[in-house]
């Protein structure tokens, strides 16, 4: 049996508008094992990215407790890296700085050192002393998972992180993202509402309901990788899930 | 060729402007009012006897002096501003009503406390360019996206990292924005400035001109000198639009 690594307890969230308390999330209670990959899939607009944003520790849940190796999740740390649909790599700072943005304790050669590292872990090198809008869409992409990889980061939390690449793309983040795990292991929360980058990707799936959302059930991946998207396992897989999220397959 | 092209219609205008005033002059046999080669002649007497230089030295050292110590203020009071909620809430009401005060407004006042020597307009350039860019500053630091705080607060860097690598640059492009509305006023405000009680500046050219026996011709060089070292000055400050650590906010 593998540790928990992230522990939810009967986590509750509302929003106040002026039409009174929007109740967004219900009653949430989950486990992530340490080197786990999960995925959450879910409708857009059921709570998703405010279920991360207290997991990361960017908000506060108004009931139930979240604990990170079994201690109370206060504030963000590097800990755990948020990586989101619009992207934070810094505009102003060339790829190399924004590198090594995170290494504030290493000694200044060795930051260069790092950045490069992951700079050439994720394709990017030749680009370190590029500025971010010299840079395509994907690229972007790659800069922000190294910024993420460099510090070590013992989670990431990533939030529909290619959902705004097209097709082709994100077909290839996901492999590159697949290919660095395999190097370095982490322990991954995947939020998506891509039921075959949740397969492809991820050792267990969570699907939650429409607003106010809970979990209405878990999927095991027990496929090996790299994973075939055209095998029968994962259509069968991908039908289950569209169902619970309530889409036809023939309407998909 | 493409640029002669560029800027023959606005050469084409001035040309057709001083044609109309050369015709203009001669048909009312005007005694006061200069031609265009009078101002010219005019010009070449400043400029033989060495005026000219000394005035032209005198305007630039003072909005020098008073733009110079408007930024060193306005910089990190904008920044201040920006960033602490507190003192935005305490000051800015304030600034709201000091800034629409014209700087010629505050003459007699310059005059109290600075007498007629150089501090007055040096007084009266601080007074005028420092609110602008205080609030450019300001509003700078209010419109760094929220994606990028949360990127620095979750890489957990200290204070001095997230204002020299994220608040600072994100706002640079804001403060030369600052800047360049600031010495543009600075530059309006120095020739009103000399006109009293001054005996050098391209402000106190003009008032001299006129009352030392209607020098007309001078007045007009005077105001098309004026005119021609505002441009100068402003494409200065456009040269640090360019600044390569800027460039991402005008890109796309
Ligand atoms: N800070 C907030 N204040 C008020 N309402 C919010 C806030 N954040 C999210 N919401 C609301 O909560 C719901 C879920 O939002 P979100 O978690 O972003 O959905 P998802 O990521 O699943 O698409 C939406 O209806 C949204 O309008
Ligand atoms: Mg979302």
């Amino acid at each position: 049996m593998r540790t928990n690594k992230i522990e939810l307890k009967n986590i509750r969230k509302g929003f106040n508008s002026n039409k009174g308390l929007l109740q967004v999330v219900e009653d949430v209670s989950l486990t992530v094992g340490d080197g786990e990959f999960v995925a959450i899939v879910g409708p857009s607009g059921c709570g998703k990215s405010t279920l991360m944003n207290m997991i990361a520790g960017f908000t506060q849940s108004d009931s139930g407790s979240i604990l990170i190796d079994g201690a109370p999740r206060t504030k963000p740390s590097p800990k755990g890296i948020l990586i989101s649909q619009h992207g934070s790599i810094f505009p102003w700072l060339t790829v190399q700085q924004n590198l090594m943005f995170g290494l504030n304790d290493h000694p200044r050669a060795d930051k260069q050192g790092v950045a490069d590292h992951y700079a050439a872990m994720v394709g990017l090198k030749g680009f370190e002393n590029s500025y971010p809008h010299e840079l395509s869409g994907g690229m972007l992409k790659r800069a922000e998972l190294a910024r993420a990889f460099a510090v070590k980061p013992e989670i990431l939390y990533m939030d529909e992180p290619f959902s705004a690449l097209d097709a082709l793309m994100n077909l290839r983040m996901r492999n590159e993202l697949l290919r660095i795990l395999a190097e370095e292991r982490h322990t991954v929360m995947l939020i998506t509402h891509d039921v075959e980058e949740a397969i492809h990707l991820a050792d267990r799936i969570m699907v939650l309901s429409p607003r106010p959302t809970k979990i209405q059930a878990t999927f095991i991946v027990d496929l090996p990788h790299p994973r075939k998207l055209t095998s029968p396992e994962v259509q069968e897989l991908r039908v289950a899930i569209l169902h619970e999220l309530g889409v036809d397959r023939n309407a998909d | 060729m493409n640029k002669l092209k560029r800027i023959a219609p606005a050469l084409a205008v001035i040309a057709l402007l001083l044609a109309a005033w050369w015709f203009t002059v001669i048909q009312t046999h005007s005694v006061i009012f200069p031609t265009p080669w009078q101002v010219v002649t005019g010009t070449l007497e400043l400029i033989n006897d060495g005026t000219l230089w000394i005035h032209i030295g005198a305007s630039l050292m003072r909005v020098g002096i008073g733009f110079g110590l408007a930024v060193l203020v306005a910089v990190p009071l904008g920044l201040w501003l920006g960033w602490v909620k507190g003192a935005y809430i305490t000051l800015n009401p304030l600034f709201q009503i000091l800034r629409p005060i014209s700087p010629i407004a505050w003459i007699p006042i310059a005059i109290l406390w600075f007498g007629v020597g150089n501090e007055s307009p040096i007084f009266l350039i601080f007074i005028s360019s420092v609110f602008p860019m205080v609030v450019q500053t300001t509003a700078g630091v209010h419109t760094i996206e929220r994606r990028y705080l949360r990127a620095a607060e979750n890489f957990g860097v200290s204070r001095y990292t997230l204002f020299r690598q994220v608040v600072v640059p994100a706002t640079l492009p804001q403060i030369i924005v600052g800047m360049r509305i600031g010495l543009g006023v600075a530059w309006l405000v120095v020739v009103a400035a000399e006109m009293i009680a001054l005996h050098s500046g391209l402000g106190y050219l003009i008032i001299d001109s006129r009352n030392a026996g209607n020098r007309y011709d001078l007045v007009i060089a005077g105001m098309i000198i004026i005119g021609l070292i505002g441009l100068m000055l402003d494409g200065v400050m456009r040269l640090l639009e360019g600044l390569k650590s800027v460039r991402w906010r005008y890109a796309h």
